[in-house]
């Protein structure tokens, strides 16, 4: 699979990274350049293999439903460039 | 029967419109889907975050227990396969609402597969609504706009809330078949307990897939399932009422075949219905989302459920709606529709047969759902906080069924109970309404009218229905109280007739 400028534009425009133009194609070469290294990993038989998204073999642990967390809004907005009233304040976003 | 399918006519032939409903439903859980926050409504903003749902870095989700429980239960109730093996992923996309910058999801592998509703049209026709999926993700935020002019405001408390969203087949084909379908899985959903159904909270939410097409061509999709033969669908958001969801279908319909009648294309979209305007229209921000670039998430390792918690689950289900009417048609000897009326809401179906024991079902039936409901509705209640105790309607209902009242009278019964004058029995001792069957009193009263009316009781033997003038008149003499089937007995006799 080749990755070209147009694609780093998109992928970089979804990831909200801001891409200089003169950069997409050295992206590109670099991208195109790691997926070569990774499908290695085709060279090897997963015949009969189950897929598995994890190393670890374990069950999932599982959570009781009790509330043991909130109402901590100065920690929750500590990183927030601007908060008023309890809220998160973002540009105005209209649909 | 009616024919189910709606046929719009366009300028060039005739058009059939196709539905299929996304179905969002909160699960009634008390804290989120993966956070120990709680889930509710009315909290201050933000007071309901926890780290986890606010996306800080190394925050690490742990599932709900109850919510997958909640999940599998609802499936049961659908009828659909259970997975025991499920897996979440992530759905990413940014917008202020979601600070992760993802959704956790389950699209490769949901909890649960296919199943099938039934549903009841309203002329007593049933059409089955095939289930494709039902996975477990989150809800996000919510954006405030009218706070300042120039800026968004954002609280998260409804972040990370579980939701459970019920994706159907494209199986219905009229605006009414899409209500009475959202309506079924609403009744389902609240004989489970596995979500509120409130509608207004917006904790069941529904996104409409509409696409129209020519006849015919919908019975060759169900032969091949190629959805080739169907029209390019667009979903619309932000139905959230039934009656929403019926006009955004016929507006959405009618600018569909508008553009295929010009020779245009229909673009697959997302757009959203404004009740103001009474249309649709796009949401450009979503088309560019659209490439969610979804992918397992390694936070979380597969979801494995067993196969005896799925039997335990089983064995607590409650009995399901298609199930009671199916017991109360059989049981009680009661109509489809009555039975249908009864069942839903389960509220309602208990209380009938708390009053029903040992009773005339049809005549409890018909006080449960014109007398009591009418006075529920008129008292903005519903049978869940319902004052009125089953005993009374039973008993009224003895009451008649002994003739010691008649159903007139027992109208009136009803009001003084209503107003909390005690049972019927006590209202019926305390108001003197009980009826009069003593023989002798009414055949004096009657005695007494034909005296004094001697011309109208010989017009009687010419025309014998002028008998119902002196029904009335001594039921008038005896404050409404006499039986009417001894009154009618006694005027025969003494009128000759």
């Amino acid at each position: 699979m080749a990755i070209d400028a147009a694609t780093v534009r998109k992928v970089a425009h979804l990831a909200r990274i801001k891409t200089p133009e003169d950069r997409l194609e050295v992206l590109a070469g670099e991208l195109n350049g790691i997926l070569a290294w990774i499908e290695q990993l085709d060279e090897v038989d997963i015949e009969g293999v189950e897929p598995m998204t994890s190393n670890v073999s374990q069950p999932l642990r599982l959570r009781d439903d009790v509330v043991t967390d909130g109402a901590k809004v100065g920690a929750v907005l500590s990183n927030a460039p601007k908060s008023a009233d309890g809220f998160f304040v973002v540009p105005k976003v209209v649909e | 029967m009616s024919d189910p399918v709606k046929t719009i006519d366009g300028r060039t032939g005739p058009w059939e419109i196709v539905l299929g409903l996304e179905v969002h439903a909160q699960v009634a859980s008390k804290a989120k889907l993966f956070s120990g926050a709680a889930v509710g409504f009315g909290a201050g903003p933000n007071e309901q975050v926890s780290l986890v749902d606010a996306g800080f870095p190394g925050m690490l989700p742990v599932l709900n227990r109850f919510c997958v429980e909640q999940a599998v239960r609802t499936g049961l109730g659908l009828r659909a396969k259970i997975n025991e093996k499920s897996q979440f992923d992530r759905k990413n996309y940014f917008y202020p609402d979601l600070p992760t910058g993802y959704q956790i999801s389950q699209l490769y592998h949901p909890i649960v597969g296919e199943g099938v509703v039934e549903v009841e049209r309203d002329d007593g026709s049933f059409f089955n609504v095939r289930i494709e999926r039902l996975h477990l993700e989150q809800d996000a935020g919510k954006l405030i706009h009218d706070l300042s002019p120039s800026e968004s405001y954002v609280d998260l408390n409804r972040a990370g809330t579980a939701l459970m969203e019920i994706v159907s087949r494209p199986d219905m084909r009229s605006p009414d078949e899409a209500v009475a379908y959202l309506k079924k899985l609403r009744t389902i959903l609240i004989y489970l307990g596995t979500c509120d159904g409130d509608m207004e909270k917006g904790n069941l939410r529904a996104d409409v897939n509409v696409s129209v097409c020519r006849p015919g061509q919908y019975e060759k999709y169900r032969e091949s399932g190629d959805f080739g033969h169907l029209g390019t669908r667009c979903e619309i958001k932000n139905v959230n009422s039934f009656r929403f969801i019926s006009q955004a279908i016929g507006y959405e319909a009618r600018r569909q075949i508008e553009i295929l009648e010009d020779g245009g294309v229909i673009d697959q979209e997302t757009r959203l219905y404004d009740p103001t305007a009474g249309e649709t229209r796009s949401m450009r921000s979503k088309e560019e989302a659209h490439d969610y670039r979804y992918f397992p998430d390694p936070d979380l390792l597969p979801l494995e459920i067993e196969r005896a918690w799925i039997e335990e689950i089983k064995a607590s289900l409650p009995e399901l709606p298609d199930d009671k009417r199916r017991r109360f048609m059989a049981d009680y000897g009661l109509s489809q529709y009555d039975a249908g009326v009864l069942i839903s809401e389960q509220a309602k179906a208990d209380y009938f047969e708390a009053a029903a024991k040992g009773r005339d079902a049809k005549l409890v039936s018909n006080w449960v759902t014109n007398e009591v409901s009418a006075r529920l509705t008129a008292d903005g209640k519903d049978f869940s906080d319902n004052p009125l105790p089953a005993a009374h309607v039973a008993q009224l209902v003895e009451l008649i069924e002994t003739n010691v009242i008649s159903s007139k009278i027992a109208k009136e019964v009803f009001d003084h109970v209503w107003n909390g004058e005690g049972s019927p029995a006590e209202v019926v001792e305390k108001h003197g309404l009980k009826q009069v069957t003593d023989t002798a009193a009414i055949e004096k009263a009657v005695d007494e009218i034909i005296a004094a009316n001697p011309d109208k009781a010989a017009a009687v033997a010419e025309k014998p229905q002028a008998i119902g003038w002196f029904v009335g008149q001594v039921m008038k003499a005896t404050g409404g109280k006499a039986n009417p089937a001894a009154v009618n007995e006694i005027l025969k006799a003494k009128l000759g007739l």
